[in-house]
């Protein structure tokens, strides 16, 4: 009985043994080297896989940098504190001006389901791009998100969700990847500096009373908030008011003034 | 001849009638897991059906030669998971040294294979049904094929899933889990070919 129970025992120890001692040399001899400084590199890089620095994934920015002439401020999730160590490890000095800030992607549209009317019914693929094909989407402003979703499935962070027929970007999940960005066939998504405090709603490029018609909470190009703006910093252009965040002090008067609505406040960095 | 013949049919079965996936319900978590795209389903199909293959080669003889001689048959099954799961990481060590392309393409999915059950199902049955070596071979072989057009008929049907319509209740996980009984329910259409299949 004890005997069986040993042999038993016994097979299964030196299978196990054998497996292992086989397992240990051929890790040992058929070993591939790999440079120190890209498991370095690697590990401090966030391994979210985004894509947005144009590599396949961390590993592949990771491989590239250790090979070099690959600039070490691609990672846009890491942002600063990557930058430095990744330089710390390559032994380049890190340029002041070659750090690229936090940004946030957000979606310049507020055509919610009520306030833009469509113009036709869409029954295609849930696609955005799909639906852009078909006469630009079914919404009656060309401009603002259609809200198939496909900056949603891009997004690796999970941050986008499709609110009242808009996309909306939660800012406390977004990395600043700008897949997004790059997904949206209507361009209505774009990254801007997670500092900022105001934003334009809106997209859309039509004479004012064009664009009202089309949408209730489009930018009108009435030029109050640029007229207003004590630091000169909002341009109306193409009838569309934009925003430029090096001059923006955050005052907020071009929210108070907007007759629209489409400028409105927002703080990124809850 | 007969041997040739009953090697056919070994095969056919393997791959029509009792595929492991869709007749027999093994390597299930592959199936839906790495279906999505055509060319990662290809890439596990062949992946899995290499393991099988050399599994088979080296579970029969340590079943014959070790355990059945030591009156050990109880422990086929722990013995085999050990094997496999070190062949596995054997066979990747050398891929990645030899053949780094073929790793590539790979490597991500033969860590995934080591504990699945259907590489060690096809060991098993290779004991259970009485096949000698060479029968065992092509019986893995079969069943190896089997689950690579499992996954390459599946993961094309999921295509067309994504790009259609699915009511908000059955999204995802669920109506790939029926349309996986569905294909599974075409596959019973083979039940019957076997027994006529030199008629």
């Amino acid at each position: 009985m004890l005997a069986d129970i040993l042999v038993a025992l016994l097979v299964v120890a030196v299978v196990g043994l054998i497996a292992a001692v086989v397992l240990v040399l051929s890790s040992h001899f058929f070993a591939v080297k790999v440079d120190d400084r890209v498991t370095e590199i690697r590990s401090c890089l966030p391994g979210a896989n985004c894509g947005a620095c144009g590599f396949a994934g961390c590993d592949a920015y990771a491989k590239a940098l250790v090979e070099g002439g690959v600039k070490t401020n691609l990672c846009i999730p890491g942002a600063q504190a990557v930058v430095e160590q990744i330089s710390g490890i390559l032994g380049v000095e890190v340029v002041e001006g070659e750090l690229k800030e936090k940004s946030v992607a957000v979606v310049h549209c507020n055509g919610t389901c009520d306030a833009a009317p469509k113009k036709a019914i869409y029954d295609g693929i849930n696609s955005c791009l799909a639906a852009t094909v078909l006469y630009g989407g079914a919404n009656a402003c060309n401009y603002g998100c259609i809200g198939c979703g496909d900056c949603k499935d891009a997004c690796f962070a999970n941050a986008i969700c499709i609110t009242d027929g808009v996309a909306r970007v939660d800012a406390r999940l977004c990395i600043g990847c700008g897949m997004c960005a790059k997904v949206c066939p209507k361009g209505v998504i774009r990254l801007i500096p997670a500092d900022s405090k105001q934003i334009v709603l809106c997209n859309n490029t039509e004479k004012g009373a064009v664009a009202r018609k089309n949408c209730k909470n489009a930018c009108i190009a009435c030029k109050k908030c640029e007229l207003n703006c004590p630091e000169k910093a909002i341009t109306v252009l193409n009838n569309l008011a934009k925003i430029d965040y090096d001059k923006c002090s955050a005052c907020g008067t071009c929210v108070e003034n907007c007759p629209v609505h489409c400028i409105t406040n927002v703080n990124f960095e809850v | 001849m007969e041997t040739f013949k009953s090697l056919i049919i070994i095969l056919m079965g393997s791959v029509l009638v009792n595929n492991y996936v869709l007749s027999r319900f093994l390597g299930i978590c592959p199936f839906l897991g790495v279906s999505k795209k055509l060319d990662q389903a290809t890439g596990m199909g062949i992946a899995v059906t290499f393991v099988m293959l050399m599994a088979t080669a080296v579970t029969y003889p340590i079943q014959y030669y070790v355990l059945e001689k030591n009156g050990l048959g109880y422990l086929q099954t722990i013995v085999f998971i050990l094997v496999i799961a070190s062949l596995v990481q054997f066979v990747e060590i050398l891929l990645k040294k030899f053949i780094p392309a073929l790793h590539k393409s790979l490597g991500v999915y033969l860590p995934l294979i080591t504990t699945n059950c259907a590489v060690l199902g096809v060991t098993i049955n290779n004991i259970t049904d009485n096949y000698n070596f060479l029968e065992s071979m092509v019986s893995s072989l079969g069943c190896g094929l089997g689950f690579l057009l499992a996954m390459v008929l599946f993961s094309g049907i999921r295509t067309y899933i994504d790009e259609s319509e699915v009511p908000e209740s059955l999204k995802g996980l669920p109506v790939t889990l029926m349309a996986a009984s569905f294909v599974s329910l075409a596959f019973f259409g083979f039940a019957g070919i076997i027994e006529n299949l030199f008629a």
